[in-house]
């Protein structure tokens, strides 16, 4: 039965990367409305788009790497 | 394991997703010690040999009206070039050839993954957590060597309100010593989850009822794999600038 809890938490674990999802969007909608009212100064901020991306998505890729230890290595 | 007892209950599905990621040598079935050739140390190889290729093949002729291969040589030099100028300034471009070496390992051993039945060096932890500290220590020794016990500024705001700046400087301290692992964890847990996904696709794609949305389904994600593939070699490398540039700067 130890394998079904950890299976249940490796589900749990995955909201983490709905959750992330959030992140993403809200940084890449965040730099679309900037972009939009000022897109003269949206090409120089391509860069810090990406590093806000990769943060928010990092977080998600740690909720993964819980369900995936949950899985297979608990 | 749990997975063998669920897949043999009858379902038409067997699920084996992460079965593409086992490491397997080359030649017998013989135990994997570290001078075994597997097939990481394989593609590896090839994403080497890709590399050498595209840019000693392609910078032979130095003609003035560039060549395929040597506009794409070209294209990645500049970008990274620029890049490295950009983030860290004139200084910084002296550590360029190692962040271009990250670079360019990165994006080959991603794309090359993405041929069906290849394997990818970088989905692979332990890949990963190579480049990532390499990248963590060697910046950590840079800045201590470049500024001395000044380097520790980093972490002391000293335009925050005095109350706050040992706590300020507590969770600096945190987020410097997450950078490796978030670096890497990254980069590896971005490439295998595409990699699963795609496996996931193809698995439904063995019944019969739902084959044609698995197999629209693999293509749409193959095309972002593409995307995610290139991203995630430019977000390394332009977060390698970014440590890169706290090193050699370090007051806020």
């Amino acid at each position: 039965m130890e394998g079904d809890l950890a299976h249940i938490g490796a589900g749990i674990a995955a909201i983490g990367s709905g959750l992330a999802a959030l992140g993403v969007g809200n940084v890449a909608g965040n730099y679309l409305a900037g972009a939009l009212r000022n897109p003269s100064a949206a090409a120089g901020q391509t860069a810090t788009l990406f590093i806000g991306l990769a943060f928010a998505e990092a977080l998600g890729i740690f909720a993964f790497l819980v369900s995936l230890l949950l899985m297979f290595a608990v | 394991m749990a997975t063998e007892e669920y897949s043999e209950g009858g379902s038409v599905f067997q699920f084996h997703p992460l079965d593409q990621f086992i490491v397997k040598p080359l030649f017998g079935d013989g135990p994997v010690s570290w001078y075994t050739p597997t097939n990481v140390t394989l593609w590896m190889a090839i994403a080497l040999l890709a590399i050498v290729a595209v840019f000693v093949l392609g910078s032979r002729g130095r003609a003035i009206i560039p060549t395929r291969l040597q506009s794409v040589g070209e294209l990645l030099y500049g970008f990274i070039y620029k890049m490295v100028e950009d983030v860290t300034g004139k200084d910084g471009v002296k550590y360029f050839p190692y962040i271009m070496s990250l670079f360019l390992f990165i994006l080959f051993s991603n794309y090359l993954a993405l041929i069906p039945m290849s394997y990818s060096p970088t989905s692979m932890i332990a890949v990963t957590v190579i480049l990532g500290f390499g990248v963590f220590i060697a910046i950590t020794i840079l800045g201590f060597v470049k500024n001395g016990p000044a380097f520790l500024g980093l972490f002391w705001m000293s335009d925050a309100p005095a109350f706050l700046r040992p706590i300020i400087a507590i969770i600096e301290i945190i987020s410097y010593f997450v950078r490796p692992v978030s670096l890497s964890i990254r980069l590896a847990g971005n490439i295998a989850a595409g990699h699963v996904v795609l496996k996931v696709f193809a698995t439904f794609a063995a019944a019969a009822l739902i084959s044609p949305a698995a197999i629209l389904g693999i293509i749409a994600i193959y095309g972002l794999e593409i995307l995610v593939c290139g991203i995630q070699a430019y977000v390394f490398t332009i977060l390698t600038c970014v440590y890169l540039k706290d090193a050699l700067h370090p007051a806020h």
